[in-house]
């Protein structure tokens, strides 16, 4: 196993999963509580559109699917502000037409192509140096927006209504919330996966959320979470020849199970 | 200026084209404790909203201390609804009560010593104090309404508007909720929207009947304070049918209802 730590591909692999583990820390909390989990789904599956077109017109990847997840979270912050009541609606067609030109982009693109799954599942040999500055500088950003905006994020999440009364501008921070998911998830995409990081936006916040009590501790709890789910499921990945994000999510469903039993033995325990 | 807290001149409002309140004038003076009642959907918590500036009246004028609502909303301190808040969400009474300065952070968007002695204060007034360390999802539906009646003081309001503040609350935490308010009541506007009418009767000066329309009735002092009595006299037996029999209406009371 640690032979591993002296493939230069694995310790990129390992550093990335620390680095997107930090961002999907931060956001995650803040996806969970405002309820964007469908909508970070949406993103996730419509940044394949950005995937296709980049491979098809011949120009940067990450370029193509930062571009179509920006705009997938542009369209479903308006939507889900103007027409509230229509919102899982219009989210579930943003996310299967993304997807869908993708797919399309990919199956005219000429020539053998890169391994598309990969981008989808993820892949710990996809991983070069210039990611890791990204992601690096990302999770900059987002600790900074974070740190900035913590109370209004704090008060959008535990009551908006009230957030808006006293000036929170409630719908600015939605798009910059769906807008820190779209990075997340391109960021992701490379080890975890398209598809995969959904669950990892999600599972980490539902185990820290039992035992925090403020959104900070959520935040710190999850990030922890999050680099012990992505390590184990990297060894894994590379021990066993998987799909890295497929072996994160299951080890991070098991991990959740784990926690969640333990926290009922707990309120037992306390009310005997 | 106007003397009034709340002015309404012809205000009407619809959700979808369905009209739920239609040409309402009305005014509630400063100092009033008024409740605002009314059926289900019959339009209490919109005028609430209205009166609020959270909603924006189709046709007519709102006025707050004579002031467009949304200009002036610091000065309002307002209790929503229990279902509207994220209880899951982990976040201390402390933080909660915070949320009423929140307009007032420093500039790097942080709350400074004095707002924090404020929200200590505001908890002391609503006796809840001792707990501003817990998770909100710990305290009882009588204990976070307190909170979020704090919450509401900790922003120095001239008005408190709450939005069926005891809906999920037994009768004493009821009593207790009303009790404070009418002790609030002695230094600011009260508006509450409320579907209990024994404590209405027993607390509030004025009582606004909403349904589309509104009806303003008034509650003199003797008949509040003989109600108070008699809701006192049941410890939390005493359901709405024994009510309207204490007022002289003839409605049977069976066991059911006698310890409901």
């Amino acid at each position: 196993m640690l032979e591993a730590l002296e493939m230069p591909f694995f310790l990129h692999a390992l550093t990335a999963g620390v680095l997107i583990a930090a961002a999907i820390g931060l956001i995650g909390p803040l996806t969970m509580a405002n309820r964007m989990t469908f909508m970070s789904g949406g993103i996730a599956h419509a940044t394949y559109g950005g995937v296709g077109a980049a491979i098809f017109f011949g120009f940067s990847v990450l370029a193509g699917a930062a571009a179509a997840a920006i705009v997938a979270a542009a369209i479903i912050s308006f939507i889900a502000y103007r027409y509230a009541h229509r919102a899982d609606t219009a989210i579930g067609i943003v996310w299967a037409v993304g997807m869908a030109a993708g797919v399309i982009f990919s199956d005219l693109a000429p020539g053998y192509n890169v391994d598309l799954m990969s981008f989808l599942f993820g892949s710990i040999l996809a991983v070069n140096v210039t990611d890791l500055w990204i992601m690096a500088a990302f999770d900059l950003i987002a600790l900074a927006v974070v740190w900035f905006y913590y109370y209004d994020f704090t008060a959008l999440s535990f009551d908006p209504v009230f957030a808006k009364l006293q000036g929170v501008k409630t719908q600015f921070l939605h798009f910059l919330l769906l807008g820190l998911v779209a990075m997340t998830v391109v960021l992701s995409m490379r080890l975890v996966g398209l598809i995969m990081v959904i669950a990892l936006l999600t599972m980490p916040s539902f185990s820290s959320e039992r035992f925090a009590n403020s959104l900070g501790r959520m935040m710190l709890l999850s990030i922890a979470l999050s680099i012990i789910y992505i390590i184990t499921g990297l060894f894994l990945a590379y021990m066993y020849d998987l799909s890295s994000g497929a072996s994160v999510i299951i080890v991070a469903a098991f991990g959740t199970i784990a926690l969640l039993l333990i926290e009922s033995m707990k309120i037992k325990g306390f009310s005997r | 200026m106007s003397g009034y807290a709340v002015e309404l001149k012809g205000v009407s409002f619809s959700y979808d084209g369905d009209t739920v309140l239609r040409d309402i004038s009305m005014r509630v003076e400063k100092g009033d404790f008024l409740a605002i009642i009314g059926p289900n959907g019959g339009g209490k918590s919109t005028l609430l909203k209205l009166m609020m500036g959270i909603l924006e009246p189709e046709r007519g004028e709102v006025r707050l201390f004579g002031k467009e609502p949304g200009r002036n909303g610091a000065s309002i301190g307002y209790v929503p609804q229990e279902t509207g808040h994220n209880l899951d969400f982990p976040i201390t009474v402390m933080d909660v009560v915070l949320m009423g300065v929140l307009h007032k952070r420093n500039i790097f968007r942080r709350y400074d010593a004095a707002l924090r002695t404020k929200a200590k204060e505001a908890l002391k007034r609503v006796k809840m104090d001792s707990l501003s360390g817990r998770k909100i999802s710990e305290l009882s539906g009588g204990e976070r309404q307190r909170v979020l009646i704090a919450r509401a003081l900790c922003g120095d309001p001239d008005i408190l508007m709450l939005d069926e503040p005891t809906a999920s609350i037994d009768f004493s935490g009821q009593w207790e909720i009303f009790e404070l308010l009418e002790e609030l009541n002695r230094k600011m506007t009260v508006i509450v929207v409320s579907h209990d009418m024994s404590m209405v009767m027993g607390f509030a000066k004025h009582a606004a009947y909403v349904n589309r329309s509104v009806v303003m009735h008034t509650i003199d002092a003797h008949t509040r304070y003989q109600i108070k009595r008699q809701l006192g006299g049941h410890e939390g037996h005493y359901c709405g049918a024994e009510f309207w029999r204490d007022m002289g209406k003839k409605i049977e009371c069976n066991e059911e209802c006698r310890h409901a």
